[in-house]
């Protein structure tokens, strides 16, 4: 587990003119807390994935500081990416075992595939594989290497409703059985709820805070929809800031 | 309906009819029936030339091929991910692609003299640029997404080649195998006429100024089925083995 400290002053982009510069970002300060699972909620295109890709270090070119973990120590960062980018060339089981160390043990990898419900489909290559089942192979990916911090970037869109709704109680099921920080990044408001023990709502470009709001729904009762939704209009009702970015 | 197997089979003995049919109709030397190559064929082989020239190119062939495709892929792969370097070398590339093959035969021989390695640096000259343009595209295609995850799950630069780029680059590296060898083999022939006392240039030379085309067809024969089987027994297993993921 690892606490968070994001302290962005800018992240820019070069104007498609060449002329001049696009602000993504500006003044995005965040703290998580180790083994918190915090969802991200705002509009599409405000510069999310953006964020995600600069904690987890694939984007270097901007102005601030982030922390992740303590005293420099690394932290293990797994992604989840919004396309489940697996190695077509590979099946799912080799997906899985490349990005593993070689000091950690394959049993993880069963385990995994077990609860994702994929042991049956581990030889198959991934152009065979419908989108929920490649989703869930991108989950176990990131599991299996046992992070400290999860990033996840709207892994459930353009998926059908039950299948999502699968994929999450799987989901939360692995992040239960072995507890770690958790970045979720999406436009859902319902499935935000569902997931999250607190809700940091982002504005549009150039983005920063906008409210963070904790849930307060115990987990037990959220597979309940009537009481999700109940928290849902109440959010809207006493939040008017943030409709407008749903 | 004719089984679609039958048909390639078919196709070669239409072909060898057709032969039969103009060589009896002209009944000249320079056009000699296919029994007649067949028989200079198997002369040759027996007294161990054929064998021995075609053995001489084959080896100049898999030298330099070897040559041009591990040093045209490190460079194709070098200028597909570096911008700069791609901006400067460009010119370079389309100047050497454009050097007639001859000319940089000729050249090699004057500058370093007519020994084997001249002729080996001609033939690699010769086919550098188009590997490394073939592959160079091929690196600019890579797929950013695949990149990034390899670096989000902090892959080592050998992992990432040996399982990101390489499978991506497959296709390519078969392209340029393929162009190369039909491109290798022709510009073999014309640096062992020119500079060469072994090869099957050098015998076609010969057999040319003795107007034998009974062996030039014979010698011709025998390379192409070479490179059929080359084709057949390596080229064509290799592409089924690393396609067998798709669909």
């Amino acid at each position: 587990m690892s606490a968070i400290e994001i302290n962005i002053h800018s992240k820019t982009y070069p104007a498609i003119d060449q002329v001049g510069v696009h602000l993504a970002i500006k003044n995005l300060k965040l703290s998580i807390k180790s083994g918190e699972f915090v969802c991200l909620v705002g509009p599409s295109g405000s510069g999310k994935t953006t964020l995600l890709n600069i904690i987890a270090k694939l984007d270097k070119d901007y102005v601030g500081e982030i922390a992740v973990g303590r005293y420099n120590a690394q932290s293990k960062i797994g992604c989840i990416f919004q396309n489940p980018r697996l190695l077509p060339w590979r099946t799912v089981r080799e997906n899985i075992e490349l990005v593993l160390d070689t000091s950690q043990s394959l049993a993880i990898v069963d385990e995994l595939l077990e609860v994702m419900q994929l042991t049956d489909s581990q030889q198959v290559y991934p152009e065979r594989l419908s989108l929920g089942m490649s989703r869930r192979v991108s989950i176990i990916r990131a599991f299996a290497i046992e992070p400290d911090v999860l990033l996840m970037d709207e892994p459930f869109v353009s998926l059908d409703a039950p299948t999502a709704r699968q994929v999450r109680e799987l989901l939360l099921k692995l992040w239960q059985n072995r507890p770690h920080t958790v970045l979720f990044v999406t436009h859902d408001l319902r499935e935000a709820i569902t997931l999250a023990d607190r809700l940091i709502f982002l504005s549009a470009r150039p983005m920063s805070v906008v409210s963070e709001i904790v849930v307060t729904i115990p987990r037990a009762e959220r597979h309940n929809e009537s009481v999700v939704e109940v928290f849902r209009q109440r959010l809207l009702n006493d939040y008017p800031e943030i409709k407008q970015l749903l | 309906m004719l089984p679609k197997r039958t048909l390639p089979v078919l196709s070669l003995v239409v072909l060898l009819v057709v032969w039969q049919a103009l060589a009896s109709y002209i009944n000249s030397g320079l056009l000699p029936a296919p029994a007649t190559v067949a028989t200079v064929f198997w002369l040759e082989f027996m007294t161990g030339q054929l064998p021995y020239h075609l053995g001489v190119t084959l080896l100049r062939l898999l030298v330099s091929f070897s040559i041009a495709m591990l040093l045209g892929c490190a460079i194709g792969i070098a200028l597909g991910r570096n911008k700069k370097m791609d901006a400067f070398f460009d010119n370079w590339l389309v100047i050497s692609l454009n050097v007639p093959a001859l000319v940089t035969i000729i050249l090699c021989y004057v500058w370093f003299g007519l020994i084997e390695s001249a002729a080996i640096l001609a033939v690699v000259v010769n086919k550098l640029p188009n590997v490394i343009v073939t592959i160079r595209e091929g690196t600019r295609r890579l797929d950013q997404d695949l990149l990034e995850m390899a670096s989000s799950f902090n892959f080592s630069k050998h992992k990432t080649l040996l399982h990101v780029i390489w499978p991506q680059l497959h296709p390519f590296v078969m392209g340029a195998t393929r162009s190369g060898l039909a491109l290798i083999w022709k510009i073999i022939l014309v640096v062992e006429l020119l500079g060469r006392s072994n090869g099957m240039g050098y015998q076609l030379h010969l057999f040319f100024q003795l107007f034998d085309v009974a062996s030039i067809l014979a010698y011709t024969i025998a390379f192409v089925a070479v490179i059929q089987l080359i084709e057949v027994m390596i080229l064509k297993p290799l592409d089924k083995k690393s396609l067998r993921w798709r669909r």
